[in-house]
């Protein structure tokens, strides 16, 4: 089964002047579409041929893991972020993220600082863990958790590659364009699907 | 102890147009400086205030390993670069590389070929074995041979910040400029010495 690159769910340009359209040319049209086709190269004559991306997701290793685990994170991300986003999120997800973390502002300020502390490359996750709870949790290069039956509601990319061109090394100011760009209505419907 | 960041061997400008004056303000004048800035706060008070950088290398693990290690491999990665640089080694080095890996051209398509192929942030390096050999080695993140009590002879930077300004995803490219640019020089000095 061919994996094709999925449809950015926006115009390139659209996240200016927050990121780029130049970033996102390299991020999706460069990096995503480069996992997108080394996956492709890569499961030709193996168990994972016609498996779904999650299934290979959750049983794949090295190289064959690394790509369709990147592949999936950046279909993911680019959904988490929108040009009408930010603010905060309402109704049963606002009050689970109250609960979990005392109130929206401390959760924003200790997900910010995970980002900023996820040291080399990484993805930093709001997760749905299998009792309920919310959690934030750090993975390093194209770790998920899809592999360790937790439920992604949102996800910021910390590779350099994600704000290199816009922000350069200052990746906290890259964080403060997340938060206005987040898309909340995304997370909130993964919430609401487990 | 107060760590400072160690002067650059040459100009900023001296790496053009492999490498851009802007890559080394930010790389040298950004990362590097962060790097020993973060260690100089992570170790006041602790029993690593006093130790050698390699010791704080050798005995500490989180952050403090990180950035400790991160400040000793940009040093190093600096003296493998010249504006003098390119070319083939001489001498004992030289020798070293063709029992390895028979000519010096299959040496440098392998390194070339694990730089390129390393997954995530990290660093390539050339080192010296047993018996005057030398290997290829790739590590993660901050992540370096001296932990495991190798002789380092050269090393190329893979975090994206390393090559991102000047050739965006490109790594091949940013693999041409350091063959440009590779210090023999000092690499056949660390092997003499080691």
């Amino acid at each position: 089964m061919e994996h094709k690159l999925p449809p950015l769910p926006y115009d390139k340009s659209a996240l200016e002047p927050k990121i780029s359209a130049e970033t996102l040319e390299f991020h999706y049209g460069k990096h995503h579409a480069t996992y997108v086709n080394n996956l492709n190269k890569l499961i030709p004559g193996t168990e994972f041929e016609n498996m779904s991306l999650e299934d290979i997701v959750r049983n794949a290793s090295g190289g064959i893991f690394n790509n369709a685990a990147q592949v999936w994170n950046h279909t993911f991300y680019w959904h988490c972020l929108t040009p009408q986003g930010g603010g905060q999120p309402e109704s049963a997800l606002g009050e689970a993220i109250t609960s979990a973390f005392g109130s929206f502002s401390n959760f924003k300020e200790k997900f910010s600082t995970s980002a900023a502390t996820n040291f080399g490359s990484g993805w930093t996750w709001l997760v749905k863990n299998s009792d309920g709870r919310l959690e934030i949790v750090n993975t390093s290069n194209a770790g998920t958790p899809l592999t360790e039956s937790k439920t992604a509601l949102l996800t910021i990319d910390v590779w350099e590659h994600a704000y290199y061109i816009d922000y350069r090394n200052a990746r906290p100011k890259y964080i403060e364009a997340f938060w206005e760009l987040v898309n909340w209505s995304h997370a909130a419907k993964q919430f609401a699907a487990t | 102890m107060n760590y400072e960041l160690p002067s650059l061997p040459y100009e900023m400008n001296a790496l053009e147009p492999h490498i851009s004056a802007e890559t080394l303000e930010y790389h040298y004048g950004k990362h590097h400086r962060k790097y020993v800035n973060t260690l100089n706060e992570l170790i006041a008070g602790s029993e690593f205030e006093d130790m050698p950088l390699e010791s704080i290398i050798q005995k500490a693990n989180g952050p403090i390993f990180n950035n400790a290690a991160q400040v000793w491999n940009h040093a190093f990665y600096w003296n493998c670069l010249s504006p003098k640089g390119g070319g083939e080694p001489v001498g004992k080095l030289a020798e070293a590389i063709e029992n390895s890996y028979r000519s010096f051209h299959q040496f440098k398509e392998e390194f070339t070929k694990q730089a390129t192929a390393l997954f995530g942030a990290g660093w390539v390096w050339l080192v010296k074995g047993m018996d005057e050999t030398v290997a290829i080695e790739q590590t993660k993140d901050g992540d370096n041979p001296l932990t495991r009590g190798r002789i380092v002879l050269l090393t190329c930077d893979m975090w994206e910040h390393a090559y991102y300004i000047d050739y965006r995803n490109d790594k091949g490219r940013y693999l041409d400029a350091f063959w440009n640019l590779v210090n023999w020089d000092i690499a056949a000095s660390n092997f003499d010495r080691g």
